[in-house]
Parts: C-alpha cells; structure tokens; sequence
C-alpha cells in the first residue's frame, strides 16, 4: 500500500516539471504538451485521493478532466494550425503580437 | 506437483502459456500469409504458391529466409530512432491483445485448474481497445520518420483512417457489453452460453466487422498503403526485417481481431463437447480455431474480390455512416433491454 | 506490489524531464506518451483499472495522436536556443526548485507515511463508475457532451483553409 505522501510527491514534481517546461520552451506545441502534462500531475493526485479516502468521486473528476483535456487540446491545436499558416512559426517570441 | 507453491505453479504456469501462444501466434501470421496468397489467388484463377512443398506449405519458410537475407537499406536523412521504434513499435503492440483472449475452457494440472488464457482481466476487452489505440503509432511515426512525401501521406491518413475508425469499433460492441454485463472476454463468453450474440446484435458485428477491416488497414480500406495509389504508403522506405515486421504485424492485428469477433459475437469456443476429459478439454481449442480461421478465410475473401474505396469516400463511410449506425444500434438494444427488463 | 510503483513513477518522472528538455518536438510527444502509460500503470496499481484504460485509450491513443499528427504536419523541426528567456532560466527554476520543497513539505507533514488509517480498497471497476456517472454526476457528464460538441466545431472552423 503506497502512503498517500509518496503519490502527491510523485504528483507534485510533474506539475513543477510541466509549469518548467511550459516557462522556459520556446515552441508553442512543446508548451501545450507540458500544460498536458501538469494536468495529469492533477490527475494523478484525484486519483491517489480516491484511493486513500475510499470515496470513487475522485475518478470521475479525473474522467471530467481528461475529457476537457481533449476538447483544449483538439481547439488548441486547431489554433496553433492557423497561427502557423498566417505567421509560419511555431516559436512563441515570433508569435508574441496581434500586429502581422 | 502438489509440492509445489501457488505462486511458483502460477508462474511456471503463466511462462508456459506464454511461450506457447507466441509460437502458436508467431506460425498462424506466418501461415496467414500462405492462405492469403493461395486464396486470392484462386479467386483470380490461378495456383498460388505450389513449388516450394507440397500446395506450397514451406512457402513461408521460403519467404522468411528471403526477407532476412535481404540488404537492409536505409534512407540518409531518416530521423535514426523513430524509424528504428516504428516497426518495433508496431510488432510489439500487435503481439500484446492476444494476452487477454481465451481459447478454451481449462484443463486440471495437478489438481489446479489452468485456464486456456494467459491473464483475464475484469476489463480485457478494453486492454484490448488500448492496445489498438496505441497502435496507430507504429504507422504514424513510420510515415514521419521515413522523411518522404509518399509515406509521411501514406502515415497521415492511415492514422486519420485508424483513430476514425475506433470509434465505431468501440461503439459497435456496446451493444454486446449490456447484454452480456461485463468486459471480461471469458465473461462474455460464458454469457453466450444460452444464444450466441450474433443472433442478438446483428447490426453490431457487422459495424464491428466493418470497422475491424478498416482499423487493420485492409482492402476495401487499404488506401494508405495501397500499392498502386501511394507506392508503398507508410512503409515505403522500409526494407528486409523492419517490413517483416510491418507485415507481421498487420496479420497479427488481423488474428486478433478475428479472435475478437468470435468471442464477442460466435459464442468463442462454445462448441458441441463430447467423450473422455482430455477430449472434453480438446474440443473448445478445436472450435475456437475454427471460427478464427473462418473469419481469416472471409477477410482473405473480401480482399480478393472488393475494390479499394477512397480516401473521402472512406472517411465519409466511417463518419456518417457507422457511426450513427453503431450510435442507433446502442440506442435500440437499451430501449429493447429496459422494456423486457421492466 | 509497491516497489512497481517506484519503478513506474521513477519512469514517468524520467520520461517528464525528457518532455520538458528535449529539443525535437517528436521526441517530447514521444517522451509525453511514455508518462501518460506510465501513470496509467501507477493508476493500476491504486486500484483505478477503469481509469487506468481510459487514459490510455484517449490520452495516449487519441490526443496524443493529434499532437503527433499535428507535428507532423506542421514540420515542426528542432528548436534553436533560448533566445531571451536567461532572467527566467538563472532566477525560475531556482524559485522553481524552492517552490517544489515547500510545497513537498507541506504534503510530508499533512500526510505522514507511517499513518495506516487507509480506506478498505473498493470496487473501481465500469460498472460502479458508470452508476456514479449516470445517477450522481448525469448533468456534469450532459456538459462535457455539450463541451466536446463545441470543441468539434470550433476545432474545425478554425483549421479551415477558407471559411
């Protein structure tokens, strides 16, 4: 049985690790893929609770999570599509104006 | 035998089992290609492979030596590791479902009782879904990787086919999933003790059965790798072993998913069973591979005889088509099973 | 039991800090796909096997399928150096860093490992999660329907060539 401490650790260090990358990368796809990743840290972190506290609302949040996940990455990615057609780079220092 | 532990009966037991479905698989995907040469072959009335052994049996083996011995060449600008991954990837993935499919009943070794299936887990048919959802990445990556136009296109739209198409696979086989109550195939299996669900849900395996053609990328939906419209499609730039290995894992997918079909919905390895207990234990493997290799035998069948849909017809198809299909199918087995349940 | 979930969690915290500092976009979706098996098996291991599919069929097996896809599309190749970011290099991570162990103290002292004060393990599986889904959460769940129908729509509008 893993103690609850062990999970949330595990948890929070890939949400720093995903709130570094989305910091410090500068391509826009790479950004939204730690965005990605911050939301399983979360995700992970129901789930642990879920298990500690016996109590099953825990995964269904994380079953409401995953399906916005999906919907944000579906739109974003639409975005990124356009941007990138209209400007034709993916680094977020070129993208960073409404002006073309 | 009774000396030893559970734990270490249950490991011998499960490496046991392991080693010889790999084999079994590893030789039904080799002599799959043999029946697919032969039969489409009769079909375009000619013999097919007849030298090498008799009705060309060692064919295979043939066949294996060649791609092994072929010169292993690679593109300059490849992108080294995801073409490497890509059909390793592929391989692997398709080897995977077979871990969760039953093909008999059991047998009583030593007074334990070893079932004829390697894990049953209370959610198998959805490994199973993981598995082909995860596989759409040893076509994807290999279009990519090979730093080309014809399989970076070939790659794309296979996986646009491959992720289209899962949806009316899954959706397909709901039906089947509130009749039976459980995920577990051995469960569903059980269930059909009484009917056999294809008398049950006819629309839903042919949904199913459709969407299984298309998700293994076979003819009418074999665009993305169709000979005459792409070169090779997404393994175009493969060659020797990393093709085997493509093409053994395209009729490894298809082996798995005519398991899939005649457990969910031809009653798996239910079978008239009669005589002494080792027959008794016998029989349901014998008619378990039976109706896999009938299923073999129509995919072959359809391969020979329907001509390749395209592309937006294909995707059309699966869209506004099965879909719905599969999404009213759903909807009529609930109202019928909330009325006689009530 | 629980050395497995050292070995997948040490495996996903590897595999994340391959996400963040790998410089091919392919090879961070890569990277992204190997965490997201990887917490599927640590959720197998906390007794969440519904869970645990799901997130590989749709996380890994679709939306990771459209970042790949997308990648692939737009050519996105490797990235060049960072360019502006060296106040948030030298001074973040550091605070990063410092924000981390704060944060981990805090989680050590509320929930201290030795407490054995655990709930019985209970029944995950499809059938309680969807009797939960349907009855308790029905109208959150007829959202998300009305969510992913708006996403479907906005996506395609805005990745058209010409509207």
């Amino acid at each position: 049985m893993v103690p609850l401490s062990h999970i949330l650790t595990l948890s929070v260090v890939l949400f720093a690790l995903g709130a570094a990358g989305f910091v410090l990368r500068r391509n826009i796809i790479t950004i939204f893929m730690c965005i990605e990743l911050m939301l399983n840290a979360v995700n992970l972190a129901f789930i642990g609770f879920s298990r500690h506290l016996g109590n099953l609302d825990g995964q269904i949040f994380v079953f409401f999570v995953i399906v916005v996940a999906a919907s944000e990455a579906a739109v974003g990615l639409a975005i990124i599509i356009a941007l990138y057609r209209n400007r034709n780079s993916l680094n977020i220092d070129e993208l960073d104006s409404m002006k073309l | 035998m009774a000396t030893f532990s559970d734990t270490t009966f249950f490991l011998i037991a499960a490496v046991v089992k392991v080693v010889v479905v790999l084999i079994a698989l590893l030789t039904v995907v080799a002599y799959a290609v043999w029946l697919e040469r032969k039969v489409v072959a009769r079909i375009q009335s000619r013999w097919g492979p007849h030298r090498v052994g008799p009705h060309g049996l060692l064919q295979p083996l043939a066949d294996g030596l060649k791609i092994f011995l072929k010169e292993d060449i690679v593109p300059h600008d490849v992108d080294r590791f995801v073409y490497w991954l890509a059909p390793f990837l592929a391989f692997t993935l398709a080897f995977f479902s077979i871990a969760v499919i039953p093909f008999g009943e059991s047998i009583t070794i030593g007074g334990r009782e070893v079932f004829f299936q390697i894990a049953d887990l209370p959610i198998g048919l959805l490994f199973i879904f993981a598995v082909t959802s995860l596989g759409v990445y040893g076509i994807a990556l290999a279009g990519w990787a090979s730093n080309s136009k014809y399989p970076l296109f070939g790659g794309l739209r296979s996986s646009a086919q491959m992720i289209s198409y899962e949806l009316s696979l899954g959706l397909g086989v709901v039906g089947v999933l509130m009749i039976c109550g459980t995920l577990s195939l051995r469960g569903i299996v059980e269930a059909q003790r009484g009917l056999w669900n294809i008398l049950l849900q006819p629309v839903g395996f042919l949904v199913y059965f459709m969407s299984a053609i298309a998700e293994t990328n076979r003819l009418p939906f074999d665009l993305p790798e169709g000979e005459t419209e792409l070169v090779g499609g997404f393994h175009t730039e493969y060659s020797s072993l990393k093709f085997a290995m493509f093409f053994m894992a395209e009729y490894a997918n298809i082996v798995t998913v005519s398991c899939l079909a005649t457990l969910l919905f031809f009653g798996g390895w239910l079978g008239p069973v009669f005589g002494p207990p080792v027959l008794r234990a016998v029989l349901p493997l014998f008619w378990f591979a039976l109706k896999v290799l009938t299923f073999l035998f129509v995919y072959i069948w359809i391969r020979g005889t329907l001509p390749r849909f395209r592309y937006d017809q294909l995707m059309a198809f699966g869209w506004k088509f099965l879909l719905p299909v599969a999404l009213l199918n759903i909807l009529a087995t609930s109202f019928i099973l909330a009325w006689r349940s009530s | 039991m629980t050395v497995l979930f050292y070995i997948f969690a040490a495996l996903a915290v590897i595999a994340a800090l391959s996400v963040v500092l790998q410089r091919t976009p392919v090879y961070s979706a890569l990277s992204l796909i190997v965490v997201l098996c990887a917490l599927a098996v640590v959720y197998l291991l906390l007794g969440a096997e519904f869970m645990a599919a799901i997130q590989v069929i749709v996380y890994a097996g679709a939306i990771m399928v459209l970042f790949v896809l997308v990648i692939m599309l737009l050519n996105a190749g490797r990235e060049g150096p960072i360019e502006r970011s060296r106040l948030a290099h030298w001074l973040g991570v550091p605070l990063l860093v410092v924000f981390l162990i704060e944060v981990l103290a805090v989680v050590w002292q509320q929930f201290p490992s030795g407490s054995t004060s655990y709930a019985p393990p209970m029944d995950a599986g499809p059938a309680a999660i969807g009797t939960l889904l349907f009855r308790n959460y029905v109208l959150p769940f007829e959202v998300t329907s009305v969510l992913i129908l708006v996403a479907v729509l906005g996506a395609v509008v805005l990745a058209k060539k010409q509207l």
